[in-house]
């Protein structure tokens, strides 16, 4: 357990490092909020208005007085006031963080329903014709852009079944689920694809090293059946990378998915930080990246549960 | 007469796309008969694992394939079945219920993510039929039976918290879960201690006893087996070239290879065959002389948690070694013998401790240099330590570039004539490791070693990896060296047979300390601390047949000790001029 509490006491101190990271880079970008806000007309203004405006966002402040005003706040749930919105930036951003944990968790069930599987089937049927098979399309799913690939399904259901994905206004969940679903499914296959050819890339292999493993060969000295030696035996032990390869794709998705929300007209945090980046939102854009950091670690922590879990050598510490 | 229980006859193995052109089994005949212990004995390559392999059908898995032959087995019923013919699902009937089977590796033979209940448990749900508390008392049972104390808490363990020895216990609780009528042991005391290894051969023959199954026993070492076998087959490249009752191939063998390979096997003669070729004089310097060596490493506590103490690995070693002399350090896994060689070579920090080699570089243990040309030293592992993408000429080189010299003609010249004195040919320096084999590995080693002309050389289980015959070559090329430049030896080792034929000396390690050092001949013919008496008791020789090895579930002392804690001063007795040993509670 100590090496839990030595990680839970690490988070802040790598907040801290994101956040004077992100409030310095987005600081060294040419322009300013004022100009991005109001466009050409931020020329008609007098010095002692722009003056006016800078002082009211705080931003006429030294950076080191900025960063700290922001610090003092975020420590209060504060984390400013985004300039495009005028609202709290924690309000944005948590409007738009349901539908994207929800594209990231869907995403991940597509990954590893198809994934593992197809990794573990894959490992079992090494150098046969349809482990090549698996092999090729986890290939074909790797390399081909998920833009491509959601133009490619809207494509095929529109043309090929006369099918077309849910438009229009984006429904929460809670609100009509089946509405939601039908939204989401899309954009969820789209994501999970090329997330499906990584799992099964590496179940694959994990799974290729496992079985040639002495214990492997115990059980089936044991009378073990095929089924069991794979599944009971052999996966539990192929899982460290799948969850590595899994928790890392994961906390990416909690970071937004920029393409396919804009594919699929999606308001969810991918496309909110780019709005914000372009806009010199500083308080928004500082704000979603620390959030995103923030979930990172979460997820990373929950791999290393998971780790734990699974495996007992760490569970207990080696030789403990 | 009755059927045999086990008859193989004229079997083929082969491996690959095309099984027939790579055969490793070629024509192998033999029977067993229930009760009966046969021994299979021969060097790597020899195709002992794969005929044991192919018996219960798992070389199917490992890409074999049976190309000829029978395999006929009586089962439980009385009906014969050939093994050969079989199809899965009837096999995986047959195993773990009527053939069980143990490795040679326990450590990775059990699975580490499953507690060892649930691994022994599933023998009894597979073929029993047992589930929950029944499984669970039937476990435990079986973990009774191979005298592990303790059961019912150890079946909640997994196996990365038990030792080697424990963990084959583990494995043979598992393979005798279903009274098998066949067990076939491949190797399973090789990866173990001596004093281990004496404990599983102990259990096997009593559970043998016990039980009344039959035993296929698969070894490289003739001398392990005449404790326990009572048939012996003798194989070399896929061929059976002899095999006879016990007593008939070890005291009248027929084939030439067997012949060489029972002269090749260094046999433990209890000091008898101690070198006697070299003399202790006072007056001339040590090569080496190594006082009060200690070695702790800091267990790491838990978060702001104080540290609870640290590893005694070594503690207050100290000998001295003459030139053209051989210290023999023996002990088991985790005695310190390692720890006390990389200390002395400067690979692992000493807490205290002096070090002088040669008389010349007198330091202290704080200031350990690891590129001293004085003393070097062979690892373990030929494969493992020759850098696969390094021609011979740049690994020879690389001890002289690391002393600061250059790569001179004269260089090249001295790699040639270290090269032909450890006998490989001269075009070998434009070659790569790979095109090597073990033995001949070993000797770039060696060769690799003397390029610095050291006056100490130090061997870490320099032979263990190797097989018999080749071992038996490289000890003779060792005593050679040694003559010829006045090399002196300090040789890590848990193999006393081995030992004893190169050691002028041993040191025995016991829990990091020295506890009998002394002249060779006679520390292995008159052991007189207790520890040395079990080591060697423990050691199998040819001389011994059906020997009853006593029980023994001591557990070796843990060597965490509380910080600050100091071993109090060693009391020593002198049993001979050149003999002493510590004097015990």
């Amino acid at each position: 357990m100590s090496y839990l509490t030595r990680r839970l006491l690490t988070f802040p101190l790598v907040m801290l490092g994101v956040s004077i990271l992100v409030f310095v880079t987005i600081r060294m970008v040419p322009g300013d909020a004022i100009t991005a806000m109001l466009g050409t007309e931020a020329g008609l203004l007098t010095p002692a208005q722009r003056d006016a405006l800078a002082g009211y966002f705080g931003i006429d402040q030294p950076i080191l007085v900025q960063y700290w005003r922001w610090l003092a706040g975020v420590f209060q749930g504060d984390l400013g006031i985004s300039v495009t919105y005028g609202r709290p930036v924690l309000g944005v951003i948590l409007e738009r963080f349901p539908l994207t944990l929800q594209l990231a968790l869907m995403s991940m069930c597509v990954a590893l329903l198809v994934g593992l599987p197809a990794g573990v089937f894959a490992a079992t049927r090494n150098e046969k014709m349809s482990d090549l098979g698996v092999r090729i399309f986890a290939m074909i799913g790797q390399s081909t852009p998920n833009f491509v690939v959601g133009l490619l399904i809207i494509y095929a259901l529109s043309a090929g079944f006369g099918i077309l994905p849910v438009m229009g206004e984006f429904t929460p969940f809670f609100e009509d689920p089946l509405r939601n679903l039908g939204q989401m499914i899309l954009p969820a296959i789209t994501l999970g694809f090329a997330f499906a050819a990584s799992v099964t890339r590496i179940s694959r292999s994990a799974m290729l090293d496992v079985l040639s493993d002495d214990y492997v060969r115990t059980a089936r000295s044991k009378g073990a059946s095929k089924r069991s030696v794979i599944w009971r035996h052999a996966l539990p032990n192929a899982l460290i990378p799948v969850v590595t390869l899994s928790g890392v794709e994961f906390g990416y998705l909690l970071g937004g998915a920029v393409l396919v929300e804009q594919i699929y007209a999606l308001p969810g945090l991918g496309r909110l930080v780019l709005d914000a980046i372009l806009q010199r939102d500083y308080a928004l854009v500082q704000g979603c990246v620390l959030f995103i950091a923030f979930n990172f670690m979460v997820v990373n922590l929950l791999v290393d549960l998971a780790y734990a879990a699974l495996d007992p050598r760490i569970r207990l510490g080696e030789g403990g | 007469m009755t059927t045999p229980l086990l008859s193989v006859s004229d079997l083929c193995v082969g491996f690959g796309r095309d099984p027939s052109k790579n055969e490793i089994v070629k024509g192998v005949s033999f029977d067993l008969a229930a009760g009966e212990t046969l021994a299979i004995v021969g060097e790597s390559g020899s195709g002992k694992s794969v005929t044991a392999l192919s018996i219960n059908r798992l070389v199917d898995f490992g890409g074999g394939r049976i190309i000829g032959g029978s395999i006929d087995f009586k089962r439980r019923d009385g009906s014969i079945l050939d093994l050969a013919q079989a199809g899965e699902p009837v096999l995986e009937k047959i195993r773990g219920s009527e053939i069980g089977m143990i490795f040679q590796e326990p450590m990775t033979s059990l699975n580490p993510v499953l507690t060892i209940g649930t691994q022994i448990e599933e023998s009894f749900r597979l073929h029993r039929g047992l589930t929950g508390r029944q499984a669970t008392a039937a476990a435990r049972d079986a973990l009774d039976r191979v005298r592990i104390p303790d059961a019912a808490r150890r079946l909640k363990y997994c196996p990365n918290q038990l030792s080697g020895g424990m963990l084959q216990r583990v494995m043979i609780a598992t393979a005798l879960a279903c009274n098998p009528r066949l067990l076939i042991a491949d190797e399973p005391t090789t990866a173990l201690d001596v004093t281990v290894q004496a404990q599983i051969m102990a259990l096997l023959g009593e559970l043998k006893h016990e039980t009344g199954m039959a035993m296929i026993f698969i070894t490289h070492d003739i001398g392990l087996v005449a404790g326990i076998a009572d048939k012996i087959m003798v194989m070399q490249a896929g061929e059976a070239v002899e095999q006879g009752q016990l007593d008939q191939v070890l005291d009248r063998p027929q084939h030439s290879y067997t012949r060489h390979l029972l002269s090749a096997v260094p046999h433990f003669e209890s000091g008898r065959a101690a070198r006697a070729d070299f003399r202790r004089e006072k007056a001339k310097p040590p090569a080496l002389t190594v006082d009060g060596l200690t070695v702790r490493f800091k267990v790491s506590g838990g978060l702001l948690g104080r540290s609870p103490g640290s590893v005694h690995a070594v503690e207050n070693v100290g000998f001295d070694l003459m030139p053209g002399e051989t210290l023999a350090i023996v002990g088991e896994s985790g005695s310190g013998k390692s720890t006390t060689a990389r200390a002395i070579l400067g690979l692992v920090r000493p807490t205290r401790g002096r070090f002088s080699a040669h008389g010349l570089t007198e330091r202290a243990g704080s200031v350990a240099d690891a590129t001293d040309p004085a003393t070097q030293m062979v690892f373990q592992n030929p494969y493992a330590s020759l850098n696969p993408r390094l021609r011979i000429d740049s690994i020879l080189a690389e001890p002289v570039i690391a002393a600061g010299g250059r790569i001179t003609t004269e260089t090249r010249e001295k790699m040639k004539a270290l090269l032909k004195r450890v006998g490989l040919p001269e075009d070998s320096l434009e070659r790569y490791p790979h095109q090597f084999s073990g033995g001949q590995r070993q000797r770039l080693c060696i060769a690799r070693a003397l390029m610095l002309n050291p006056s100490v050389v130090v061997l870490d289980e320099a032979v263990s990896a190797l097989d018999v015959s080749v071992q038996a070559k490289v000890l003779e090329l060792l005593v050679d060296l040694q003559k010829e430049y006045g090399l002196a030896y300090l040789f890590v080792s848990h193999d006393m047979a081995v030992v004893e034929r190169i050691a002028h000396r041993i040191a025995v390690l016991y829990a990091g300390q020295i506890v009998e050092i002394g002249d060779a001949a006679s520390v292995l013919s008159n052991p007189q601390h207790s520890y040395t008496k079990r080591l060697i008791s423990a050691v199998p020789s040819i001389d011994r047949r059906n020997q009853h090895f006593e029980l023994d579930t001591r557990q070796v002392p843990s060597l965490v000790r509380p910080p600050g804690f100091e071993p109090p001063e060693p009391q020593w007795r002198d049993f001979g001029p050149d003999h002493r040993a510590r004097a015990e509670a």
